[in-house]
């Protein structure tokens, strides 16, 4: 945890994803897919019945869109 | 949702393909037809098609394309999709015809089909899906399906002096004259979702250009069926299918030299 | 001015040919199909024809891929025909089957031969089951029409466009290797459409309106249900509508004869020769198959003393002329499995019922 908060304070982010919680199916795809581990899959049950996937760590997301190409249901979207 | 990262971050560099309905999907969790409806629908975008296209469904799990796709759809009989798209296409060759298919709607009941549109030099797309199964009749055995592999019609795992081998349509398809292009893809890495992607633009190419026909076979995964979480799945295609099924593209045709 | 629309041309043609000058007047531009005997000059005259006037003629790698072609181009909004013979037509159930359920009209023309199976390629009426009961799955009925001469294959083939289109739903028309085969002078009457070829459901590319689509699949609740009695109600209005039969001399008849395309064509030689003699024979000749002639079959069955049906078959129709009259005791059958039959043959069976000696 220390060592993440250090990262952050130490390069800001340079984009930040959303993803969709009641269009994610849990999955998983897009949490290997993201280069700077910024994906977690979450706790809380969607309407569909699945633990979807929540942007655990915001202060790494560079914006390269690499998850939302990986997702198989289209759910997240990428600012940058 | 957070309004925060939008007001710092302006820029939309992502968002769903404009030619993809914003609708759930009907497939499983992990399935990657998603990832190719996706790709489908951002080549149709890229290329500004989306108005002037006919697709072709397949039965199958695949057969909700036109629940997904906004373009106009015709739904064809199993494996008969290259067929009915030859008649959309001879109808309004000003038309982009593509059709959507899966495994044993392609590899199985549909070789007849899918060959001689091929062979004719027919001007369309395939888009061919290949999860080693039979997805939405619950998993059974498929002519791609590996050997060994246990399904619910090949319990004991496929046996060759049995049931024979993989089929493999992408390298048998471009030993015709009439194909321009015929490529195989995976979908279970992001650097090959990018390959995947300029397959399909060059596939979609081929038609615009009136080439011939084209085909893009992807090697995607069916998690439930294989009994296999999506991670695990995507590691059955980089490892086993991927070295029985090789990726890379197989006939390219650079000009419109029929013989 | 178009001189087919001045001069009412008289030419000489062979049926099967006749059904593709109705076609091209009709305004087909689009053929597709698979080489099959005695259904050939069809395809022959198509590839010959087509080409000269912006059409499309394709030859299809099975009748399987024809009607699949044939239902691509016709759900691009296109009139489109193919033509086939009974193990051709066995293949394209399946997509017959889907272009009822998808709501598609083309023509579909089956020049049948003598079966099951291989069979023979003797004339023979043995495909009526399939074209009248529809041999694909699901339950779906189309327009069939039984020519008689060639001047009907050149009218009727104009008619079944027209009824393809007014009702979204395949037609067919059922011939078989005498009326194909046969050359004999008809009168080129110019096509005159009684609907209107406008298709908004056709699929063009959704351009200035919402994406559309034509499919058989209705998988939410109760929308299978719907969509078959939707068709149901089309099928019924076919019914009421499109019955269509000559009365050949049934004023005054005692013995009526019952009988479609070949073997009617036949039993009028033998049904004048019986006049001749004071025999009070005439004929009920279905044009339609489905819908079939019910109504007029009772109404004639009241008033005569024999009911003789006459098929190239072992009696097919029959069993609609059964279920359509209650005077079953009046019904007799001579069929012909295999091969046409004579005048002679029908002669000597009106005088037998006739009570007259050979």
């Amino acid at each position: 945890m220390q060592e993440a908060a250090k990262k952050g304070a130490a390069a800001a982010p340079k984009g930040r994803i959303e993803i969709d919680f009641e269009r994610c199916k849990a999955c998983e795809l897009c949490v290997p897919a993201c280069p700077k581990n910024c994906i977690e899959m979450g706790r809380r049950i969607n309407a569909g019945g699945f633990a979807a996937a929540v942007f655990a760590r915001p202060e790494d997301c560079t914006g390269c869109a690499i998850c939302a190409e990986s997702c198989p249901d289209v759910c997240i979207e990428v600012w940058r | 949702m957070t309004d925060r990262g939008k007001d710092r971050f302006t820029k939309k560099v992502y968002a769903r393909p404009k030619s993809l309905v914003d609708v759930k999907s009907h497939f499983c969790p992990g399935c990657h037809h998603g990832i190719a409806h996706r790709i489908l629908a951002e080549t149709i975008d890229h290329f500004g098609l989306r108005e002037q296209t006919v697709g072709v469904a397949c039965v199958g799990c695949a057969v909700f394309l036109y629940d997904y796709i906004d373009v106009d759809v015709a739904e064809a009989p199993h494996g008969r999709a290259p067929a009915v798209a030859t008649g959309v296409k001879r109808a309004q060759p000003d038309k982009f015809v593509f059709t959507y298919q899966g495994d044993g709607d392609l590899a199985a009941i549909g070789t007849s089909e899918v060959i001689h549109a091929a062979n004719r030099g027919e001007n369309i797309t395939v888009l061919f899906v290949n999860n080693t199964t039979y997805g939405m009749t619950g998993g059974q055995m498929a002519p791609t399906t590996m050997l060994g592999q246990k399904t619910s019609t090949s319990p004991y795992g496929r046996d060759f002096r049995k049931d024979g081998y993989p089929i493999k349509m992408a390298e048998l398809l471009a030993t015709l004259e009439g194909t321009a292009y015929s490529a195989r893809v995976a979908t279970s890495t992001p650097a090959q979702i990018r390959k995947a992607k300029e397959a399909v633009k060059k596939a979609f190419e081929m038609q615009i250009k009136e080439m011939g026909f084209s085909i893009v076979e992807f090697l995607s995964t069916c998690p439930t069926n294989w009994g296999m979480k999506p991670l695990d799945a995507q590691k059955r295609v980089l490892g086993e299918m991927s070295e029985y099924f090789p990726l890379g593209v197989y006939k390219e045709r650079k000009q419109a030299d029929f013989l | 001015m178009n001189v087919a629309a001045r001069v009412e041309q008289r030419v000489f043609m062979k049926g099967n040919e006749a059904i593709c000058v109705g076609a091209i007047a009709a305004g087909c531009r689009f053929y597709y199909g698979y080489p099959i005997t005695p259904q050939n000059d069809i395809p022959e005259y198509m590839s010959a024809h087509l080409p000269t006037i912006g059409g499309t003629f394709l030859q299809a790698e099975s009748e399987v891929a024809t009607i699949n072609f044939i239902l691509g181009t016709s759900a691009s909004g296109k009139r489109v025909m193919t033509s086939s013979s009974g193990p051709g037509i066995s293949l394209m159930q399946e997509g017959l089957s889907y272009m009822a359920g998808s709501e598609l009209p083309a023509v579909v023309v089956n020049i049948s031969r003598s079966g099951p199976g291989l069979g023979g390629i003797a004339p023979s009426q043995g495909d009526y089951f399939q074209a009248v009961k529809c041999g694909g799955h699901g339950g779906y009925r189309m327009p069939v029409l039984a020519p008689h001469s060639v001047q009907e294959m050149y009218s009727l083939a104009m008619l079944a466009f027209d009824l393809a289109d007014k009702y979204r739903n395949p037609a067919m028309i059922l011939g078989d290797a005498i009326v194909g085969q046969m050359k004999e002078p008809f009168t080129q009457t110019p096509y005159v459409p009684t609907v209107s070829q406008e298709k908004p459901w056709a699929l063009t590319g959704c351009a200035g309106r919402p994406r559309q689509h034509v499919k058989s699949l209705y998988l939410k609740d109760n929308a299978i249900e719907v969509h078959n009695w939707k068709l149901h109600r089309k099928y019924l209005k076919m019914q009421e509508e499109e019955v269509r039969y000559e009365d050949y001399h049934l004023d005054g008849a005692k013995i009526a004869v019952v009988a479609f395309g070949t073997a009617a064509r036949v039993s009028k030689t033998a049904i004048q020769w019986a006049r001749r003699e004071g025999i009070a024979a005439g004929m009920l000749r279905p044009i339609t198959l489905f819908p079939f002639p019910g109504a007029q079959l009772e109404e004639i069955a009241k008033r005569v003393d024999v009911l003789l049906v006459i098929e190239m078959n072992t009696g097919q129709m029959l069993e609609d002329v059964k279920a359509s009259t209650t005077f079953h005791d009046k019904i007799r059958f001579l069929g012909k499995p295999c091969a046409m039959p004579t005048p002679e043959e029908i002669h000597g069976e009106l005088r037998k019922l006739a009570g007259r000696g050979r």
